[in-house]
């Protein structure tokens, strides 16, 4: 019988929870890593028992840890992440000079067609990739060298490379996003680069129709259509339909377009899901009330989602990383929050259940569909 | 043997107890103990100096008889206890509550 199995990071932690394809009874097991933040953890598509997982700490710095057997056990990799040449400075919060320095890696994306090549997001941002599963890293520094680096600037999380998505139809093509400085895509497998911020507007910035600089929070794409991207922006949900080469607005009638995660429904392209955060300046709920909001259009037309969310005195937060499907029918929708808790809906999002109320805080979630 | 004492992060990383013992060639120093250190544990490779500047992580601190050697010179002798064994290098986290 087919089950799934969630990979959460947290602020303590990581925790491995697992369900059959019912995702009625679920078993918890952790924490690994017990006391360390755990920024990702992600399985790879050729081998779901192969797991990256980016472990660090303000004491002892970053940690990459890997295991192959589905998260029973784990061996450190290697951690020497080395900017390429000289770095060179970004913009500080006060758009001073600041050099580039490595804190660490918000996002580990595997291959699509080998285990032991990996795909590091790391702040200060920039892309880095392993092709031996992790021991050695290398920076792709076409993108740190695009030109537009000096005017990238940190955004209140840090200056994060946080969204990494390798297109499964074209190799060359992959798509990430740096807060705060946009999106960016590769056609040559990740040589050169180009930002990809046409259409988004951002108050926050001297021309808030740049180039750069745009506080994106997390993209998404669906397999089957790859030019097809939806953004969470620090305000604004956003959509392009020709891999970015311009954004359109779909905040339509949501209550706050403020948020940090996007995600898309396993089988249906245009059902789309949002947590949306009350404002830049209060990271919770309206009004105390989770609620998460799907649009089954591609956007514009939103409906609300609250069946087993709270309803009152919430003031949780839900991270960029942290929300994630499956590919069961339903399509099963997870997220994680600041307060500790992971949602699931086993029915595409008409109701939810707390498979775990006490966790630390939740920084990502990703789950894996096993056969 | 040069006795060392992690931190408890660093001791679940390395899977060691609460001291480790080495052996350190030539002069007994930051550096040299360091590197014994890194070479018998490679995974707790960047996580007391940086890889690359092997300058001390700024959260990192390192005792030994009392004394605070942190802002030492890497070349500097440790105290002779250090050296012959009686008296661990203590490697500590800095206070800094989490």
């Amino acid at each position: 019988m087919s089950g799934v199995r969630l990979l959460v990071g947290t602020r303590k932690g990581a925790f491995v929870l697992t369900s059959d394809g019912k995702r009625e009874k679920w078993e918890v097991n952790g924490p690994h890593f017990a006391g360390w933040e755990m920024y990702h953890i992600k399985g790879s598509p050729v081998d779901p028992n192969r797991l990256y997982a980016s472990q660090c700490s303000g004491w002892f710095g970053q940690l990459i840890q890997r295991s192959n057997d589905g998260g029973k056990t784990w061996e450190p990799v290697g951690n020497k992440f080395v900017y390429d040449g000289v770095p060179g400075t970004h913009q500080w919060y006060d758009g001073t000079a600041h050099p580039w320095e490595f804190k660490r890696v918000w996002h580990l994306e595997p291959s699509l067609d080998d285990p032991d090549t990996v795909y590091a997001g790391v702040e200060d941002a920039a892309l880095f990739r392993s092709s031996d599963g992790g021991q050695n890293w290398e920076e792709l520094s076409g993108l740190r060298g695009h030109g537009s680096g000096p005017h990238w600037q940190p955004g209140a999380g840090g200056m994060c490379l946080h969204s990494i998505i390798l297109d499964p139809k074209n190799r060359e093509r992959m798509f990430i996003a740096i807060s705060a400085a946009g999106a960016f895509r590769t056609d040559d497998a990740g040589k050169t680069w180009q930002p990809i911020n046409r259409g988004l507007h951002s108050q926050y910035i001297p021309d808030p129709n740049a180039e750069v600089g745009h506080c994106v929070h997390h993209i998404a794409m669906h397999g089957i259509r790859p030019n097809v991207l939806f953004m969470q922006k620090h305000w604004d949900v956003m959509r392009t339909d020709d891999a970015g080469d311009s954004w359109k607005e779909i905040s339509g009638n949501l209550p706050t377009d403020f948020g940090f995660v996007i995600d898309i429904h396993a089988h249906e392209p245009e059902t789309i899901y949002v947590v949306p955060i009350k404002s830049d300046s209060e990271h919770f709920p309206l009004d105390g009330k989770l609620r998460v909001y799907r649009s089954k259009s591609g956007g514009d037309e939103w409906e609300e989602l609250g069946k087993g969310l709270p309803e009152r005195d919430c003031y949780v937060n839900v991270l960029r990383d942290a929300m994630s499907v499956d590919t069961l029918d339903p399509c099963g929708v997870y997220f994680g929050t600041t307060g500790g808790q992971v949602y699931a809906s086993s029915n595409a999002g008409d109701s939810w259940t707390p498979i775990v109320r006490d966790l630390p805080a939740v920084l990502s979630v990703e789950v894996q569909t096993l056969p | 043997m040069i006795r060392v004492v992690l931190p408890a992060h660093l001791r679940t990383l390395a899977r060691v107890g609460s001291e480790v013992q080495l052996n350190v060639e030539g002069p007994v120093t930051l550096l040299s103990v360091l590197g014994a250190l890194e070479a018998q544990y490679p995974m707790l490779c960047g996580t007391i100096r940086d890889q690359v500047t092997q300058q001390r992580r700024p959260f990192v601190r390192f005792f030994a008889c009392q004394e605070d050697f942190s802002h030492e010179s890497p070349d500097a002798l440790l105290p002779g206890d250090v050296a012959k064994g009686a008296e661990p290098l203590l490697i500590v986290g800095a206070i800094a509550g989490g």
